[in-house]
């Protein structure tokens, strides 16, 4: 468990809203949406992954079967 | 040490939360969650310390270790269920949070009721 998680998710927050800028401003707003969306799924993949090894650990420590 | 480490990721991450909150909201709130998590794995590895240490001193006295082990079930689900109705309310969501946090009673309840039927019938057995 090491802190890069949480700096990859904010590289890509921050990489999705340039794109998303650039994207509005080219006048694709459907494309900058959908860059919006596989953003937040990937973080989304990542934060769920977080949240299970939390319920495996905390179900082991206390013995919550 | 873990201390500095604890304080170092949170306001870590309440910072980069605080960027990304203008532009995407969403992911801001992802970031919190990923930090606590994270601040939980830092302390993860203590905590069984400290249920060793009640699993021992419990085993000395006669006390059942039914209610030792309920009590530390207990223990765990408040702590899930706190975290939860936590993030729910930073995301602004207070009904979903007091219905977890109902979820949450009511599974505590559960929990207990031994611990609950033990103790009325020693209070019994001491009546006359």
């Amino acid at each position: 468990m090491n802190i890069d998680i949480i700096f990859k998710i904010a590289a890509i927050g921050i990489l999705v809203s340039v794109v998303n800028h650039v994207l509005t401003r080219a006048g694709r707003e459907e494309i900058a949406m959908l860059t919006t969306l596989t953003g937040v799924v990937i973080v989304l993949l990542m934060v769920v992954n977080l949240i299970n090894d939390l319920f495996n650990n905390v179900r082991s420590i206390f013995r919550l079967y | 040490m873990d201390i500095v480490q604890i304080v170092g990721v949170g306001i870590v991450a309440a910072i980069l939360s605080l960027i990304i909150k203008q532009h995407k909201p969403e992911i801001a709130f992802l970031i919190s969650i990923a930090a606590a998590i994270f601040i939980f794995f830092i302390i993860a590895d203590k905590l069984p310390y400290i249920v060793n240490v009640f699993n021992d001193i419990i085993n000395k006295t006669q006390i059942d270790t039914v209610f030792i082990s309920s009590l530390i079930k207990i223990i765990g689900v408040a702590y899930i269920t706190e975290c939860a109705s936590q993030i729910c309310r930073d995301m602004g969501e207070n009904s979903i949070a007091s219905k977890i946090e109902l979820g949450g009673k009511v599974i505590i309840m559960i929990l207990g009721l031994p611990i609950l039927k033990a103790l009325t019938e020693t209070i019994l057995q001491i009546l006359p």
